[in-house]
């Protein structure tokens, strides 16, 4: 099972905060879970594949396209504008 | 050494704290606040959303990489969440060293870092409406000087 998490802009235009996929409900590798959620709809095809796209694999900001495991915790989120 | 909170802070208390080691000859601190105004519009306010828990390891990282870079006796980091308003303070830096250039330098290396790699998102609100504020080029170019 893996947590995926969307915050700020991204959590407001997919409507969705978290989703819950089980064993076989998710891609294994970062990319083909992008893709996965690229196809479920137009909103989604935008976040995933804008390059301004920020990703945090349990916690940890990526860069890099690795092989989830379970009990990750994924998050997609807009560049960030603290401080 | 971290703290995440939707109170305000007191910069006169937190620059007390920094004083406290006799071996820092040096102080400096940074306060950000809300602004009325942002490319153009009347700002009335601002909502501040942050990734719980990767927000203070992001910090913790930054506050790591300034302690490796430079010798420095205490670094103070608050950052508020939640809603603001024009004049509010939203961000504290302090940083306590002995000398002058490392304190400097390590408070605006936080800056930069902090704008750029703490997972902080700021919602403004204006007279067109709630708008979601876009990152600057200038704040990742400030960042990528120390890299």
């Amino acid at each position: 099972m893996i947590k995926v998490r969307f915050f700020a802009s991204f959590r407001e235009k997919l409507n969705c905060e978290q989703l819950t996929l089980e064993e076989g409900e998710y891609a294994p590798l970062l990319s083909a879970l992008k893709s996965q959620l690229a196809d479920q709809g137009e909103h989604w095809r935008e976040v995933m594949m804008s390059e301004r796209t920020l990703v945090a694999i349990n916690q940890t900001m990526t860069r890099q396209d690795v092989t989830l495991q379970s009990g990750d915790e994924v998050a997609f989120f807009p560049p960030v504008t603290g401080g | 050494m971290i703290a995440i909170q939707t109170e305000d802070f007191n910069p006169g208390q937190e620059y007390e704290r920094l004083e406290g080691n006799k071996s820092s000859g040096a102080i400096v601190t940074f306060t950000g606040t809300v602004r009325d105004m942002n490319l153009g519009d009347k700002v009335g306010g601002l909502f501040l959303e942050h990734y719980p828990g990767m927000t203070e390891k992001a910090l913790q990282e930054i506050i790591d990489e300034a302690m490796a870079r430079w010798e420095l006796q205490t670094v103070r980091v608050i950052h508020r969440i939640g809603q603001m308003y024009p004049g509010d303070r939203i961000v504290f830096v302090g940083v306590a060293s002995a000398h002058r250039k490392e304190a400097f330098a390590a408070c605006e290396f936080i800056m930069d870092y902090l704008k750029t790699r703490a997972p902080f998102w700021k919602k403004e609100t204006t007279p067109e409406g709630d708008r979601w504020v876009d990152e600057r080029e200038s704040d990742q170019a400030a960042a990528d000087r120390w890299l």
